[in-house]
């Protein structure tokens, strides 16, 4: 009795610990962002400020372009975000219930493209993207992640899972395919949309290579290459770029926080597929 | 006769209708560049200079003469043969402890998985922070009595460093592929091997490794495409130094094609990254297949 009583006492302190290893870092910036003193480096460290304050957030909006980052953030999340749901669902669908010549050669292409490392498209893409003058343009940082392979086996396998007759009585009823999808499909697939969007979000919001290769002038930047820059910039003041960072990954804090089933769903069902 | 056919006409229409966009955009950002790549890296293609001649293997030539080329590739070797294994053990762990019944799950899968959903600029510049001499690290080290160095300036920690970041930043992503995984085995066979008296480290070692071990090939193969090209981490916390001892393959194209704007160069540099992922899958499926029955 006593043995296993010691076992669940190590057990709980090995939890506690590996928690403090994986969130203690946020905490410890989050109290750098409220610190009043722009030294934050003496020795020995406080892990909490003396003097507590807003006004590094005041300043990274007043001072810094971060409400131009902010909207160039939004304005590529959400548009790559429409398009990855709406485009890749109706790839789905086609894929899953749909029949034509060519569809599962085109589908093995989309998914042996899986295993193409990205690094070795950047160069090509870039000179694509130069030959039509989209460098350093929304286009040019939108257009390679406007639909991706991933979420189209995603919507793909989700709509194989709806039962057949569902679709035969609204094709007797002469209804079109794209009627079909829209009024059929997608009402019941709320949870893969979710998914998708949730994915695609975070991937665009977090997207860091990609930017930093096509944009050149700071008010191209998004949040991540905006905060990189500026770290570059202050590289002393902890406290301002501890409270950008914090932040930037709010959004996304936020919105895994609220619809954690989702992200759980899709990692699942992406990790099943081999 | 006549209508059935023009019926599949009409769904085959509509199908390439629906794929129509998806298929433009693969096209141009996937299938034509994944041709274009091998083309460009035989040309002495400068962003800078209209002329761009023809030079055959001259820049593979020139790569393996590369000393940095050469540090580039021993780097990115040690970082995923490093992290992988690392990595992958962490999160099936991870997985295993938040398989069980236990108060408060749901809070510990989320504090594991949230380094996994934050911008790795984030998280990058929070380890800069805490790795540096005067930083959260040190600290740490200092209250057991070890005395701590500059981690990101240190040429023997830097990498090291940097490997301990991607660690601590994806393995709760893992865990959650191995979570989906070990929630397929039956909980019968827990049951029978709980009545002939194993221990939950047995369990571990005799139910739970070999069942998941397709999911556990998944998560490899993901862990070293992920490695092989890691880049955000070190052009944020190192820019490859110092004296290159973080400078990974993915870098160097990046210093490569858009520093020096020697795409060609850069492309080259790519396709033998490209062409070293290849071979490490293929060995991996040969020597660690998904299911060895």
């Amino acid at each position: 009795m006593k043995k296993i009583k010691l076992s669940k006492i190590l057990f709980w302190l090995l939890l506690v610990a590996m928690t403090a290893f994986y969130i203690g870092p946020f905490l410890f910036s989050l109290s750098i962002s409220f610190n009043a003193e722009q030294d934050v480096f003496q020795w020995p460290i406080k892990l909490l400020p003396e003097k507590w304050t807003l006004s590094n957030y005041v300043h990274v909006w007043q001072d810094l372009p971060f409400a131009t980052w902010l909207g160039n953030s939004l304005l590529i999340t959400v548009v790559q975000t429409i398009t990855n749901v709406f485009f890749a669902s109706l790839a789905g669908f086609a894929f899953a219930r749909l029949e034509f010549p060519g569809k599962n050669f085109i589908f093995s292409l989309f998914m042996a493209s899986l295993m193409i490392p990205g690094i070795i498209l950047l160069v090509p893409k870039f000179i694509v993207l130069n030959e039509f003058n989209l460098i350093n343009t929304y286009a040019g940082i939108m257009l390679p992640g406007l639909i991706t392979v991933v979420n189209i086996f995603l919507m793909k396998q989700f709509f194989e899972t709806i039962p057949k007759d569902l679709e035969e009585a609204a094709l007797i009823d002469g209804c079109s395919y794209f009627r079909m999808f829209w009024q059929i499909f997608l009402p019941v697939s709320k949870p893969a949309l979710a998914a998708v969007a949730i994915y695609t979000f975070q991937g665009s919001w977090n997207e860091f290579m990609w930017t930093v290769i096509v944009t050149t002038t700071s008010d191209m930047f998004t949040l991540p290459v905006g905060m990189n820059f500026l770290k570059n910039e202050f590289q002393v003041n902890w406290p301002l770029l501890m409270s950008g960072t914090i932040l930037i990954s709010l959004p996304t804090l936020i919105i895994f926080l609220v619809f954690q089933r989702y992200f759980v769903e899709g990692v699942a069902s992406s990790g099943s597929k081999e | 006769m006549s209508k059935v056919k023009s019926k599949k006409w009409a769904q085959a229409r509509t199908g390439y209708l629906f794929l129509l966009l998806p298929l433009l955009i693969f096209g141009v950002f996937t299938i034509f560049p994944m041709v274009f790549a091998f083309m460009i890296s035989l040309y002495d293609w400068n962003l800078l200079i209209p002329d761009k001649p023809f030079v055959g293997l001259s820049n593979y030539i020139e790569l393996f003469q590369d000393e940095v080329f050469l540090i580039a590739i021993k780097n990115t070797i040690i970082y995923a043969l490093g992290v992988v294994p690392v990595q992958t053990i962490l999160s099936l762990f991870l997985a295993f402890i938040m398989n069980q019944k236990l108060p408060g799950r749901a809070f510990f899968r989320t504090a594991f998985y949230i380094p996994a959903v934050t911008a790795s600029v984030v998280t990058s510049t929070i380890f800069i922070w805490i790795y540096s001499k005067p930083g959260l690290l040190n600290y740490l080290l200092s209250q057991i009595g070890v005395e701590g160095t500059d981690w990101l300036t240190n040429p023997s920690t830097a990498l090291l460093s940097i490997m301990a970041l991607n660690v601590w930043s994806t393995s709760g992503y893992f865990m959650i592929t191995f979570l989906a995984g070990l929630q397929n085995i039956p909980k019968s066979v827990y049951e029978a091997a709980k009545i002939d008296g194993a221990s939950t480290w047995t369990q571990f070692w005799k139910i739970t490794v070999p069942m998941v071990r397709p999911v556990t090939y998944f998560v490899v193969v993901l862990g070293l495409i992920g490695c092989f090209q890691v880049f955000d981490q070190v052009f944020i916390m190192s820019q490859g130094g110092p004296v290159n001892s973080t400078t990974t393959m993915s870098f160097f194209v990046y210093l490569n094609s858009f520093k020096y704007f020697r795409l060609g160069y850069g492309a080259a540099g790519a396709v033998v990254l490209a062409g070293i992922i290849y071979i490490v899958t293929v060995i991996q499926k040969k020597y660690l297949p998904p299911d060895p029955y």
